[in-house]
């Protein structure tokens, strides 16, 4: 299954219970604030690392963008997609867990 | 699929999982929530409520909204029986990190560990999240 995370990880902790929650083998979108759990040099680097372990994790690039950030800046093992690879994710599994 | 998993209008029965992550009066969540799950029982889904983080604090007894003038909907948890609502799950280290336990509630839950909540997710066929 498939779950997004549009939160800010310093912010809330959809994030952390999203991970907690989510299945190894499961795909991790992250959209809107939720981008800034995929940037290098920040708090959460770690957790997402290792997370990257089990779960297929994915950004929006367009939400990285808009942000002032770059896709350059995202972790290793974190796939940017575009707003094609978001329907892709959505139609490729089964149902959609939203982490707002 | 058989007579008993059809409507009579030919309609599907799916299983629908309401995740529930709020406090009860801060924001309207847990409210619509409530008002969601009676409208996924009204088409005779088949519907349970997961009760995770502060989504953990709406189930708690002794509700008194008289002095913020705001609706106590607490009591409305245990009219969910009768709209065949009955499958309700409270996320165990939600509630441990809160310092509750099932006495704490106003209706009878199932507590589950994550590994049993994860599973009760992937088994849901459309998932609501409040």
């Amino acid at each position: 299954m498939l779950h997004t995370v549009n939160k800010s990880p310093f912010e809330k902790n959809s994030l952390d219970t999203c991970m907690r929650l989510a299945k190894a083998g499961s795909a991790i979108l992250l959209i809107e604030d939720g981008v800034y759990a995929a940037i290098k040099g920040t708090e959460v680097e770690a957790k997402m690392k290792a997370a990257a372990g089990d779960k297929k994790l994915y950004v929006l690039g367009p939400d990285i963008k808009a942000r002032g950030l770059d896709e350059g800046q995202v972790i290793d093992g974190i796939t940017v997609v575009d707003y094609g690879g978001f329907v892709d994710l959505a139609a490729e599994n089964d149902k959609v867990q939203a982490w707002l | 699929m058989n007579e008993d998993e059809m409507m009579e209008e030919g309609g599907t029965i799916k299983k629908f999982l309401y995740v529930n992550r709020r406090a009860p009066y801060g924001s309207v969540y847990a409210l619509e929530s409530l008002e969601v799950v009676l409208i996924g029982a009204a088409f005779e889904q088949d519907v349970s409520m997961a009760f995770v983080d502060d989504g953990v604090y709406q189930l708690k007894k002794g509700q008194d909204t008289k002095d913020v003038d705001m609706k106590n909907f607490s009591p409305t948890y245990r009219a969910l029986e009768m709209y065949d609502v009955e499958k309700l799950y409270v996320d165990k280290a939600s509630m441990d990190a809160r310092g509750l336990t099932e006495e704490d509630f106003v209706v009878p839950v199932e507590v589950l560990s994550t590994e049993q909540l994860a599973e009760l997710m992937e088994d849901q066929e459309v998932i609501l999240s409040f």
